[in-house]
Order: C-alpha cells, then sequence, then structure tokens
C-alpha cells in the first residue's frame, strides 16, 4: 500500500505562526484574510476505546480547493474529519495520537486551546442543525455571540454571511423567524453561514448533503465551488459523484487508511490502486 | 381455479376477516376500560372534594388565623402562609442544587463520580418521606433544640432534589447531540455550551419538572410533623415553628369537630387547585418561541 | 472483480459484446473482398454491400447503449475508459465497414479482369484484417500487449503501401490500355491502407482503454498526469 503526500517544500513551511502565544485581535483579522490555510496530517492514529479507527494516517491538504474523502461505510471518513478540528476528542472514550497541523502548529500542542482549534476549521454536519431556540438571524450570530466576539455592525454581518451562502434574498424577510421553520436545504445553508461569520480558514463538511434533496444538494455543491476560493474545504461524502463533481482532489479512505489520494481526475479516469478502483466503479464486496 | 383457494379475491368473503376485526375491537374496548378504572379514582375524589369543600372556600380561609373552637369563622391562614414560606425556602435550596446535579450527570456524568450520584439520587427517591423528616429532626432539630421553618425546609428540600436532578438529567439528555455538536464546532466552550444551548433548549423539560416537585412538597405532611411542627398563631421568624396547609388538614381531619371538617375540605381543595395552577402554569410558561 | 449492481455488469458486457459482433462482420468484410481478388469471383464481393447495411445498423445500436451507459449510470475509472473508448472505436470499425464495401466495388467495377500487382493487395489486405481482428480481441481481452503488436504492424502495411506505387506506376507506363485498372487498384491500395490507419486507432483506443495513457499522436498530447506520485 502507498502512501500518498502531495506537497511542494514551500508549503511545508508554514505561512504564520499561529497560538504560540495569545493571539491579539489584529492576527485573528490576518488570519482570517489569508484563508489559504495549510493542514497536514502526520501519523495520525484514532479511535474509541480499545478499537483503532484510523491506523497512522499521513496527507497534506492543498489551501483554498476542496479535497474530498471517500470510502466505504467504517472506513474512518467521518473520524478522520473530526480530528482536524479536535471535534473527535469530545465524544466519550476516544483517543487520538500523531499530529494535525494548520499553518505549520500542531493543533494537538498541549499548549493549544481545542475551542480555539473550533474557530478557525469551521464543520458543517450531516443532519442541518441550527439552534431550535433561535432565529434565522441569531443562527447566523450564534458563534459570534456565544463566543463573545465584539461585532462591529450586527445587520451587516448577517447579511454578508448570509449572501456569502445564497441565502439572503430567500430569509432577508424571514430572520425573526426560527432557524428550524426553513426548509432542510435552507437549514443547511444557514448553518454552512453560521460557520462562515466566525470567519474560519477551513471548512469541515460531513457528508452536509446526505440529508438533502437533488435540488438542495445541487445548490449546496455550487456554494461549496464558490467557497473553496476563500477557504480550505474538506468534505467527506458517500456520494462518489458528488466528490467528482465539487473536488480538486479527492482521498480513498479504506479500513482507516489511506489508499489513494489523488487529483480528482485521476481517481475517477485512471486510479492507481485497484481498490481505488474497484471502489470507484461499485465493484466493492 | 386452484389459484382461487389460495388466493381471496379483494371481494371474496373471508371468515378469518370477521375474526380480526373482532379481535381489534375486543382490544379496543380493553383500553377503553383500563382508561375508565384510572380515572374514576381521581374524578370521583375531585366530586367529593368539591362538594364537600367548594362551600368551605373563602377568603377568610386563607387570612384569618383559627379561632377557639365554639367560636364562629376563622381560618387557616396561617397553615396557607406557612406552605409558602416552606415550599419557597425549600425551593430556594433545592432547586439550584439539583438542577447543577442534573447537569452534571448529564454531561460529565460518564465517570465513576457520576455513577456515584445517580445512585444515591435513585436511592433517596425511595426513601419515605417520614425518613427524612426524622433525619432532619435528629440534625437539626435537636441540636437547634426547636422546631423551625427551616428545619422544614430542609427536609423538603431534600424531597425535593433526587426528581429534579434526574428530570433534569433525562431532558438535557433528550436535547440532541447535533445541538451539543454545533455550538462546539463554532467554538463555544464546554461549559457556555451547556448554560446557553442545552440549558435553553431542554428549559420547558426542566420547568415541568420542578414544578411537579414543588406540587409534590406542597402536600407532604409527614416530614413536617418532625421539623416544622405547627404553630396557631403567625409565625414571625424563620427558626419558629411554622403552621402548613397539609398537617392542619391532617390535624382538623382527625378531630371530632364538623366545623373543622369542613375547612380541612376546603382547605384540602384549595391545595389541589394551587398544585392544579401550578402545573397548568409551568406549562404555558415553558411555551417556547421556538419549536 | 464484478460489479456489485448485476444488471450494470450485464449492460456492460453487451456493450462489449455488440462491439465483438461488430469487429467480426467488419473482418467478414475484408475477407469477403479478400477472397474475391484472389479468386476472381465477383459474386463474393457483392455480398459484402449487405453485410455494411448490418454494420451501420450495429453502429447506431452500440451508440445508443453507450449513451444511455453515460446517461444512467455515470461510469467512472476503467469503465469510464471502456465506454469512452467503446464510442470511438464504433465509428472507426464504421470507417472500416466502409472501405471494404468500396473495396468490393472497386472489384466489381474491374469485371473479372486482369488486376495488376495483386499479390501486393493480398498482402495488404492479410495485414489490415490481421490488425482488425488483434485490436478486437486485444479489446475483448483487455490485452495491452497486443494492441501495441498491431501498432507496429501499421508500418508493415506502410511499407506495402509505399512499395506498390512505383510498380503500378511502371504498369501504367507500359500497359496503358489497362490504365482504368491500374487506377482501380491504386484506390483499393488506398483503401487498405486506411483500413490499417483506422485499426491503429482501434489499438490506442484499447491501450488508452487498458491503462488510462492516451498514446495519440505521440509528441502533442496533453502533458500526462501520472496515477502514482
Amino acid at each position: 500500500m502507498q502512501m500518498m503526500t502531495i506537497q511542494s517544500p514551500a508549503s511545508l513551511k508554514p505561512r504564520l505562526q499561529v497560538a504560540t502565544s495569545a493571539p491579539s485581535s489584529a492576527r485573528e483579522q490576518v488570519l482570517a484574510l489569508d484563508s489559504g490555510a495549510q493542514l497536514s496530517v502526520t501519523e495520525l492514529r484514532a479511535g474509541f476505546g480499545a478499537s483503532e479507527v484510523i491506523k497512522g494516517l499521513t496527507m497534506a491538504i492543498d489551501p483554498r480547493a476542496t479535497t474530498a474523502i471517500i470510502g466505504p461505510s467504517g472506513c474512518g471518513k467521518s473520524t478522520f474529519i473530526r480530528c482536524l478540528n479536535r471535534m473527535h476528542e469530545v465524544t466519550p472514550g476516544a483517543f487520538v495520537g500523531g499530529r494535525v497541523e494548520l499553518n505549520g502548529v500542531d493543533v494537538y500542542d498541549s499548549r493549544v486551546d481545542p475551542v480555539r482549534v473550533r474557530r478557525r476549521i469551521g464543520m458543517v454536519f450531516q443532519k442541518p442543525n441550527p439552534f431550535p431556540s433561535m432565529s434565522v438571524r441569531d443562527n447566523v450570530l450564534a458563534g459570534l455571540k456565544l463566543n463573545r466576539v465584539k461585532i462591529g455592525n450586527v445587520e451587516e454581518v448577517v447579511e454578508s454571511s448570509l449572501r456569502s451562502v445564497a441565502l439572503w434574498d430567500e430569509v432577508k424577510d424571514k430572520l425573526k423567524q426560527p432557524g428550524t421553520s426553513l426548509s432542510g436545504g435552507q437549514q443547511q445553508r444557514l448553518c454552512i453561514a453560521r460557520s462562515i461569520a466566525l470567519k474560519p480558514e477551513v471548512l469541515l463538511m460531513d457528508e452536509p448533503c446526505s440529508a438533502l434533496d437533488p435540488i438542495a444538494t445541487a445548490r449546496i455543491e455550487e456554494l461549496i465551488s464558490e467557497l473553496r476560493q476563500h477557504y480550505t474545504i474538506v468534505i467527506v461524502t458517500h456520494n462518489m459523484h458528488q466528490a467528482a463533481r465539487i473536488a480538486q482532489k479527492t482521498a480513498f479512505f479504506f479500513m482507516g487508511e489511506l489508499i489513494e489520494y489523488d487529483e480528482t481526475d485521476v481517481i475517477f479516469t485512471r486510479p492507481s490502486q485497484k481498490q481505488t478502483e474497484d471502489y470507484v466503479t461499485g465493484r466493492f464486496g | 381455479m386452484s389459484a382461487a383457494s389460495e388466493t381471496l379475491g379483494l371481494l371474496e368473503a373471508d371468515s378469518s376477516a370477521a375474526k380480526r376485526a373482532l379481535h381489534a375491537k375486543l382490544f379496543e374496548w380493553g383500553c377503553m376500560l383500563a382508561v375508565v378504572v384510572a380515572i374514576l379514582p381521581l374524578g370521583s375524589l375531585l366530586w367529593s372534594l368539591v362538594s364537600k369543600g367548594g362551600a368551605a372556600i373563602s377568603v377568610d380561609l386563607f387570612t384569618e388565623l383559627p379561632v377557639p373552637l365554639g367560636e364562629m369563622g376563622g381560618g387557616m391562614g396561617n397553615g396557607a402562609l406557612g406552605s409558602l414560606y416552606l415550599v419557597g425556602l425549600a425551593s430556594l435550596m433545592g432547586v439550584p442544587v439539583a438542577v447543577l446535579s442534573g447537569i452534571f450527570l448529564s454531561e460529565y456524568g460518564e465517570t465513576r463520580a457520576g455513577a456515584a450520584v445517580r445512585f444515591c439520587a435513585d436511592v433517596l427517591s425511595g426513601i419515605p418521606s417520614i425518613t427524612v423528616g426524622l433525619f432532619v429532626y435528629g440534625v437539626v432539630v435537636l441540636p437547634m433544640k426547636r422546631f423551625s421553618v427551616i428545619a422544614g425546609a430542609i427536609a423538603l428540600a431534600i424531597i425535593m432534589l433526587p426528581t429534579i436532578t434526574r428530570t433534569t438529567e433525562e431532558m438535557l439528555r433528550l436535547v440532541p447531540n447535533q445541538l451539543r455538536e454545533a455550538a462546539l464546532g463554532l467554538g463555544v466552550s464546554r461549559w457556555r455550551t451547556t448554560a446557553s444551548i442545552l440549558i435553553r433548549t431542554a428549559l420547558p423539560g426542566i420547568v415541568t419538572g420542578v414544578s411537579l416537585a414543588i406540587a409534590r412538597i406542597a402536600g407532604e405532611t409527614a416530614p413536617l410533623l418532625f421539623t416544622a411542627f405547627s404553630n396557631s398563631n403567625w409565625t414571625e421568624y424563620m427558626d419558629d415553628p411554622v403552621a402548613s396547609l397539609p398537617v392542619q388538614i391532617y390535624t382538623y381531619a382527625v378531630s371530632p369537630y364538623s366545623e373543622w371538617h369542613s375547612q380541612a375540605w376546603g382547605a384540602a381543595l384549595a391545595l389541589v387547585l394551587v398544585i392544579l395552577v401550578l402545573s397548568v402554569a409551568a406549562k404555558f410558561a415553558t411555551r417556547t418561541r421556538y419549536r | 472483480m464484478l460489479h456489485t449492481d448485476k444488471h450494470y455488469e450485464a449492460e456492460l458486457g453487451a456493450l462489449g459484446s455488440e462491439m465483438s459482433r461488430m469487429g467480426e462482420l467488419v473482418k467478414r468484410m475484408l475477407d469477403q473482398g479478400r477472397r474475391a481478388l484472389a479468386t476472381g469471383q465477383v459474386a463474393e464481393a457483392k455480398a459484402v454491400a449487405d453485410l455494411d447495411y448490418e454494420v451501420d445498423s450495429l453502429e447506431l445500436k452500440i451508440d445508443e447503449m453507450a449513451l444511455r451507459l453515460l446517461a444512467r449510470r455515470q461510469p467512472v475509472a476503467s469503465d469510464l475508459r471502456f465506454i469512452t473508448a467503446t464510442f470511438k472505436m464504433v465509428t472507426d470499425l464504421e470507417r472500416i465497414g466502409d472501405l471494404a464495401s468500396h473495396f468490393a466495388e472497386r472489384l466489381i467495377e474491374l469485371e473479372g479482369g486482369p488486376i495488376p500487382c495483386a499479390d501486393s493487395l493480398l498482402v495488404m489486405s492479410d495485414h489490415a484484417s490481421a490488425m482488425v481482428t488483434d485490436a478486437m480481441q486485444a479489446y475483448a481481452e483487455r490485452d495491452e500487449a497486443r494492441a501495441q503488436a498491431v501498432l507496429e504492424l501499421d508500418n508493415t502495411v506502410d511499407e506495402a503501401y509505399a512499395q506498390l506505387f512505383p510498380r503500378l506506376v511502371s504498369f501504367m507506363l507500359s500497359e496503358p490500355a489497362h490504365f482504368a485498372a491500374a487506377q482501380r487498384v491504386q484506390s483499393i491500395a488506398k483503401y487498405l491502407e486506411r483500413v490499417a490507419d483506422h485499426a491503429t486507432n482501434l489499438a490506442e483506443m484499447v491501450t488508452f482503454m487498458v491503462n488510462g495513457r492516451d498514446l495519440r499522436h505521440g509528441r502533442i498530447g496533453i502533458p500526462q498526469r501520472s496515477g502514482t506520485t
């Protein structure tokens, strides 16, 4: 089995040092602007209790691109992205080992606060999960308000966040309505807006379309293609064709290992590994 | 045709269909009967309360002190106010402790300490309330050398603890894990996630649990006999014995005087109404804007 | 390894076998032409036109099957390469069928008269036919080596064609009465050379289908991104 890391030597150097000292808000501002965040994973091992789900995985994720993770159920793809923003350790009994570097800083360094990691690396989940006790508007602001971030012009933040997920025109008259009153696809875009409002550098998406109909899915896919010009996106998907449509890079996971990682074109036209070929063509199992 | 003997036409008569319909009807009737059996005692209880106590209810009953036997009028004002003191003080002591314990169990309870707390709460909820009264008699009343509002409230607070703790835990557990993850994923700290998202979402359930616990202690008699005792006058200090509606109802009901009997009925009806109002109010107060 | 979806598997299989059938028909057309050339029996050549009709209808059928597979199965990787290769190969096969028809028509026009340089035509015809057979065999068996062999055979045919030309010219000069016949022979030679070119295309598509490498037009090409890094 071949492990692949596609990385030019220059990109190995951290662009900016983060979290070495208490970052000033000015530095946070700079980081938010330089959203070409470089994520790289080295020898990642993770799992629950005695079972190891991710078995020593190394890969570098391209900045300002969408990287899709595909693989059969139980291959560890969800666990993998949950390790990237330290969400995995929230589950009781979970363990993580290895390195996950954001712009050269290991997010598992003992000096790093997981809460801060999650603010920089946003996450969108499988089922749309707007806060039921909040309005559309408050949902967009939830991350900022709960983190006690000073918001300059509230209405502007709400509008620009909703515009960036192409939801503004649909909900501008429903800002006071509960977030859960929107359709499934709108709720999911609302959740993406909620993440974006925090100006993260990386967006992780864990099967964001699996609960949506084809039209809503198409809108999210279009949105992902737009967002990746500003963010580094990692998406886990069960739908190979979704990966083929939206991702620049695709990684195939199997049994907790990285089997193949390459340009999406290559994975879907001439993968080099037999297992990848069998999976993408539907010859699995 | 041979096929007809195996597959019945949709319009053909079918003896087993009649049998199935009969079974369905019998089951339905059985369920209805059970409901009637369950509701009957409740209905008859309410009926006797209203018919026997309705006439005794008056403003005086809740504002006047009892009068010596033989005199007309008087009321249980001291008991009503005493109950208010006891329940209020017990809630002030019990609710915060119980809700925080519930949060602990739900959010951090997957530990040995959590298991221990859960076990204690379960045991506590099984202890007869009179035992709680005796315990408080031992640790509060005897050292203070007097019955008091404080002692009564402590006893009631202890009785509240397990119910509210476990309801809070259950209600928080019912909050979908996705909301927890949504907040954590936004970089919200653990405690703020709990305080801002989880409690807010679980609030209706928690408030219901609290109001049910309050309703329960408002009717408790046994633990008060050893702690708050009774007082035929207004209670001015928290370390004085205090009258309460349940104890007064008990005293009046076992007395031989018909005047007292009717006052007991009235007070009992009032107590039930208060509990009813409390439950309904809890329902309305917690009806959130968003579902 | 078979597809989890049996129907998909069957549809891909059907596409492959229809292609093989088309390949065989085309080869039969070439062989009938060759036999007519060798024996001088014009009747043999007349049957070729009927086969061409069958080849044309198979082309339509295969196009439709491939189109439906693309639309309904969203094939990827080896399946995608198989279907796109088939899509392009079917056009080449159809052209070979046309060339075989033209070959037969020219023979009929010769009306059993003397055929100059018939030996060279027979050699070219043998080679061209073998190339088609091998390319289709390589397709059916996903055999890259066999496809490579076809590419080499193309040079042999080109050489034969190059050698034939001066012989024909000197024949025309020495026997001007048979100028028309010589011209038809020249056409036939050209057709056979074209058949070999189309067979080369077939072999190139088979190579692409098997390993994902595009061999066409050698030096130009898009820079190849290799699957392994």
